[in-house]
């Protein structure tokens, strides 16, 4: 059984062709203007890594930000559903997972068998997600990869940047950087302003360990070490935490297929 | 699945949580409410589930005037009294 899950998400897309329990291949790229061609871009990366064509898909399930969309897509599912079933699958033992994406945060609380139990999510705007790490990274003059070593080297916890909103952030360090305030100081300010925003949405949910991190913030260790010191708990993060959604579209694929021959099988049975 | 729907902001919290397992997609909410914040809407496994609408869900505290900072003390119909099943919770 192959199904393929696509992640349209608001900064990048993904996709990730699975067989039966095993990752074929994934790709990802830029989410463009255009979600349809971002999609179709993006399956076309994973199909080829694969050697294989769209029709060789048994289903395809879409999530993420532009999952209405995708005209090739069987099924489309919400973010959080896939969220819990990546994480479930890369780490069975997750009961929390945080998924830090481009535009939002979600919080999310889930069983051994990865369905969710509870979940939040920061949606309002992007002040508590990448895009707001990325405007830091450009106005400090750091590579994104960088950013969250950088803020490990800062003195103590670094200065504050107690706006939430990224554009009025963005003027306060300005001000910092005016006053000659070191980078590390400031991205620590605001790797730490980011983290105290996620600490409200996974109070609301709870934690309970084995914790999760998915999505590109989970590429930040200044973040993500911030949240391990308050948690008191380690993160549990893959090889690739932007594929988390993607990796759980196609897992829900597989499972609505198992679900649908079964119903056809006990329908035999009974006649 | 308890599903949280609202935002935490400098003036409070507000979260509408809706309790899908208790939720049997009634409507029953969506009718009460005044500020028609709630819908049915077909959740990813294709069950009718009620929710808060997308529009409202960054709003909600202009929007829903909060159930006990409000409509605790009204005998009105409200999405808390229209539910059997209890399946709504307000944060204020």
């Amino acid at each position: 059984m192959i199904t393929l899950g696509v992640d349209i998400g608001s900064l990048t897309g993904k996709a990730l062709i699975l067989k039966d329990n095993e990752i074929l291949a994934w790709d990802m790229t830029l989410t463009g203007p255009d979600s349809v061609e971002t999609g179709t871009a993006v399956t076309n990366g994973a199909l080829a890594k694969a050697g294989l064509e769209l029709e060789d898909m048994d289903l395809v399930v879409s999530t993420g930000y532009g999952r209405i969309v995708i005209p090739f897509a069987h099924k489309n599912v919400s973010e959080i559903t896939c969220h819990a079933k990546g994480a479930n699958w890369f780490f069975p033992s997750a009961r929390t997972i945080l998924d830090m994406g481009g535009q939002d945060c979600k919080a999310i609380r889930c069983d051994a068998a990865g369905k969710v139990t509870d979940f939040a999510m920061n949606d309002k705007c992007a002040a508590g997600a990448g895009r707001s790490m990325g405007i830091m990274a450009e106005l400090v003059g750091v590579p994104l990869a960088d950013l969250g070593g950088l803020s490990l080297q800062a003195q103590g916890a670094g200065v504050p940047i107690s706006s939430v909103c990224v554009v009025f952030a963005r003027s306060e360090v300005l001000a910092y950087l005016r006053g000659g305030v070191s980078k590390g100081d400031i991205l620590a300010g605001a790797c730490e302003a980011l983290a105290s925003r996620v600490r409200g949405l996974l109070k609301r949910v709870g934690t309970a360990p084995d914790f999760v991190i998915s999505g590109g913030i989970a590429k930040n260790v200044g973040v993500v070490r911030r949240l391990e010191e308050s948690l008191g708990m380690k993160a549990s993060i893959c090889f690739e935490p932007q594929i988390v959604g993607a990796l759980g579209a196609a897992i829900f694929g597989r499972e609505l297929l198992a679900k649908r021959a079964a119903a056809a099988a006990g329908k035999g049975a009974a006649r | 699945m308890r599903a949280n729907y609202g935002y935490a902001d400098g003036s409070g919290e507000y979260f509408i949580t809706v309790d899908t397992d208790a939720c049997d997609g009634c409507g029953d909410c969506a009718r009460a409410c005044p500020k028609g914040i709630f819908e049915i809407a077909p959740d990813d496994y294709d069950e009718p589930k009620a929710r808060v609408k997308d529009e409202h869900a960054k709003t909600l505290g202009a929007v829903c005037p909060g159930w006990h900072a409000a409509c605790a003390a009204h005998t009105g119909p409200n999405c808390h009294t229209a539910c059997a099943r209890s399946a709504i919770a307000h944060s204020w």
